[in-house]
């Protein structure tokens, strides 16, 4: 089939040249930013925050391995290497208490790989954080194992503990359970210092403790342009502004809006859940749009809802408007909205 | 403030620092390759292969036949179409044959063969030493006259015939010609040397074409990777003529260096901030671009009724031993090029005639130079190493790379999906191909190939 009078040239199309960039180096990107929470997590809750996260990260291999022979992709080894699995796995335990049990946590994997991402198709396919699906999954089946927390190394012993003595409640459970409003803000403040919350000395999930460290992360990502910021900004601005007014309105109802920015699980899912490329828009104006609905959806959950933490319900609802956010929250294609310059009248 | 002033307002020094306000990418440059390299005259081969089409537009009719002698610079192709350009020999001695041919942008052209004499005897209407003077201002339409006949073409690579480019419709009122010195495809040195070695040159086409739009403003614009051409044309404009220089003012405005500056809306953003409109044209907002190579064309025409028979060539590659600056005659085949650089194309290697971003891959080297042949680019096998496309995982770097403001994964994927009304809502005609949005795609898909093709269906459809 060669001529072999003519070397063989390898065709195709333009452009002949590539970035060299991976969906990997992305990926990693994310897991290197995760680090530090990561490590925060073990300070405050011991190795126990380490076996949670090697049941989330070995779950979501193996099920990714699983659903990949199932459908008979090819290199199974290679696509479990891209990376995507295991930063599944890693956000899904910065999601969970350190005292989940391996079988809650395998569960957790299972819904994550084959239930929100595999039966759609796989990597790039997915309409729903399959990290974000599996919580809620796991708090609606599981809510009492879901929502109390081991303490934190540092906090005082006395200040939170139940009967069992080791467990404490999150700044925004104590919010959500109390009588009134009123009461909450009250507790809260007597019991929280900002700077605990900002540094991650409390009770909560492995990810939700130390804004901090993951402001840290999620910086790292910006500067590397592994993310762009319009997402992060546009949540965190979004709750910094409506819990502002909300406690401007009412200060006895409303904590300080610091208690709003730091507790709970917003700056991972501002920097980390919220910013995963496949279900976030892809344009710069469409990320505005998203980061602002979760922001909304975030506060009106805490505020109004059932539930003390809206974050992970916030973005699972924006992940399935991306696909109406694409189609009518374009960039402005350039020259769509420009005029001719006016003309002289035609001359003879 | 005159639109030069504004345009070369000091941001850093003398206006540098403008870029298109949106998108793009940055490339490794390759350029040192080259950039040092002279303008070397590679001797015109014993047979030429002119392809009868060589533009955008309708296709010459040949005017010789087998058998016929011709002179270099004798037109041998023309064609009544306005949108069109003629094409000449560019050797001296017999019409071999006019058969189909390898030609380097696709399909097999028409093509007159010559066998070259060795005489170099040229057509007697040309006079290759005429000095160049100071342009008549009223002699635009003689001018103008001249691009025609000359067969002028953009030289960077489009192939648009010229003289259409400077005719704009009655009505359509041009104030300022900017000159395309951008050269952003890497490895391409070919205008860098031009504008180095013949920046008087370029001028004098510059100030012809100023004679022919009837504009008093031109614009040479440059990129800051070129600062010794930035240098050289500054002091052409120095010292230039005084009947010339009171045509109207000249200036070089510095851009920073960004793919794709050198696109026609590109350039015209960076340096004038105006915006072409979606489907229309520069000289919609008064503006006409040339490449800078092009101007030493124009000059050749009005002063020496020389045609576009040569032009300055870049052979360049990693694993192109003497890579060079040629000056070949239109039709010179590839492969003498090639054999000037001692290299020979090993299989699984890429030959490009173009840059690697908007180049078109040849299959073998039998192709002829054509006046849009800018350079020829060589990747080794380890350079062209083909990557398997993978499911878009929707990170929209395409997006933000796109200097049109489209979306390019989007684009992507409706075109192979055949939906038509999705991609012509999200305007797909306006993409130009530059390649920036699969440049940086981590899942490596072939976004421009389904670009094309989407643009195929689409036009296919509306006929």
């Amino acid at each position: 089939m060669t001529d072999p009078n003519t070397p063989s040239l390898i065709l195709s199309s333009s452009p002949h040249i590539r970035s060299g960039k991976s969906i990997e180096s992305a990926m990693y990107h994310v897991l290197i930013a995760l680090l530090p929470a990561l490590a925060g997590a073990v300070v405050f809750f011991g190795l126990d925050a380490l076996r949670v996260a090697f049941w989330a990260v070995g779950g979501c291999l193996a099920f990714e391995a699983m659903c990949l022979r199932m459908a008979g992709k090819p290199r199974v080894l290679r696509t479990l290497a891209d990376g995507s699995a295991i930063l599944t796995g890693v956000l899904l335990a910065m999601n969970l208490p350190s005292s989940a049990p391996w079988w809650l946590v395998l569960a957790g994997a299972f819904v994550a790989m084959v239930v929100a991402k595999h039966v759609f198709g796989g990597l790039g396919a997915n309409p729903l954080n399959p990290a974000l699906v599996a919580r809620i999954f796991l708090l609606i089946a599981w809510p009492a194992r879901m929502t109390h927390w081991p303490a934190p190394r540092f906090f005082p012993a006395t200040a939170l503990m139940n009967a069992d003595g080791v467990t404490a409640a999150t700044p925004l459970g104590i919010l959500a359970a109390a009588e009134t409003p009123a009461a909450g803000v009250k507790a809260l403040e007597a019991q929280f210092a900002i700077r605990d919350l900002f540094l991650g000395n409390i009770g909560g999930s492995l990810g939700e403790t130390s804004a901090l460290l993951l402001l840290i992360g999620g910086l790292f990502l910006i500067g590397r342009r592994i993310i762009r910021w319009e997402i992060p900004v546009a949540y965190v601005g979004t709750m910094a502004l409506l819990s502002t007014i909300a406690w401007a309105i009412e200060p006895e109802a409303a904590p300080d809006p610091a208690f709003h920015l730091f507790a709970g699980g917003l700056f991972l899912g501002a920097f980390f859940m919220a910013t995963d490329y496949v279900t976030s828009p892809m344009s710069p104006p469409g990320m505005l749009v998203f980061g602002v609905g979760c922001g909304i959806l975030t506060f009106l959950i805490r505020f109004f809802g059932g539930y003390p933490e809206g974050v992970s319900f916030a973005i699972v609802i924006m992940n399935s408007l991306v696909a109406l956010i694409d189609r009518y929250v374009v960039p402005r294609r350039e020259g769509l909205r420009a005029k001719a310059a006016p003309q002289a009248p035609a001359e003879g | 403030m005159s639109l030069i002033a504004q345009a070369t307002r000091r941001r850093g020094r003398g206006g540098e620092g403008k870029t298109f306000s949106r998108g793009g990418i940055h490339l490794p440059e390759f350029k040192e390759i080259t950039a040092d390299k002279a303008i070397e005259v590679l001797p015109p081969p014993k047979q030429v292969f002119i392809p009868l089409s060589q533009h955008t537009g309708a296709p010459c009719k040949p005017l010789v036949k087998r058998g016929d002698p011709v002179k270099a610079g004798q037109m041998i192709g023309q064609s009544d179409a306005f949108i069109s350009a003629p094409v000449h020999a560019s050797v001296s001695g017999k019409v071999n044959k006019i058969a189909f041919h390898a030609h380097p942008l696709g399909p097999r052209c028409e093509t007159v063969v010559i066998d070259n004499d060795g005489q170099d005897d040229w057509d007697d209407s040309i006079d290759v030493n005429a000095p160049r003077g100071a342009p008549d201002p009223a002699k635009g339409k003689e001018y103008l006259e001249a691009v025609k006949a000359a067969g002028i073409v953009g030289l960077g690579g489009a192939g648009f015939p010229c003289h259409v480019k400077l005719s704009p419709p009655p009505g359509k009122k041009i104030d300022v010609f900017l000159v395309n010195g951008a050269e952003c495809e890497p490895y391409l040195t070919a205008d860098y040397r031009v504008m180095l070695e013949w920046p008087d040159e370029a001028l004098s086409g510059l100030r012809a074409t100023m004679v022919i739009l009837g504009v008093k403003q031109a614009i040479i614009a440059i990129e800051d990777n070129k600062p010794k051409a930035i240098e050289a044309m500054r002091r052409a404009v120095e010292k230039e003529d005084p009947a010339a220089a009171a045509l109207g003012e000249v200036g070089v405005v510095v851009c920073k260096t960004k793919y794709p500056q050198g696109g026609e809306k590109q350039l015209i953003s960076a340096v004038l901030k105006r915006t072409v409109p979606s489907g229309g044209l520069p000289m919609d907002i008064g503006v006409v671009v040339q490449n800078v190579a092009t101007c030493v064309a124009i000059s050749d025409a009005v002063w020496r009724r020389k045609p576009l028979i040569e032009r300055v060539v870049t052979v360049a590659g990693v694993g192109v031993p003497e890579p060079k600056n040629l000056l070949v005659r239109v039709g010179t085949p590839f492969r003498a090029l090639l054999d000037a650089c001692g290299y020979s194309p090993a299989p699984g290697s890429k030959l490009i005639m173009g840059g690697p971003m908007m180049g078109k891959a040849q299959r073998d080297a039998d192709a002829p130079v054509v006046k849009g042949t800018s350079g020829l680019v060589a990747l080794t096998p380890e350079e062209v190493a083909h990557r398997a496309e993978r499911a878009c995982v929707r990170c929209g770097r395409c997006v933000d790379a796109c200097p049109m403001g489209l979306m390019p994964s989007q684009l992507g994927t409706l075109s192979a999906n055949d939906a038509l009304d999705g991609i012509k809502r999200l305007g797909i005609m306006d993409c130009m191909e530059c390649g920036a949005c699969e440049y940086v795609c981590p899942s490596h898909r072939n976004l421009v190939q389904w670009i094309r093709l989407g643009k195929m269906k689409l036009s296919k459809k509306g006929s």
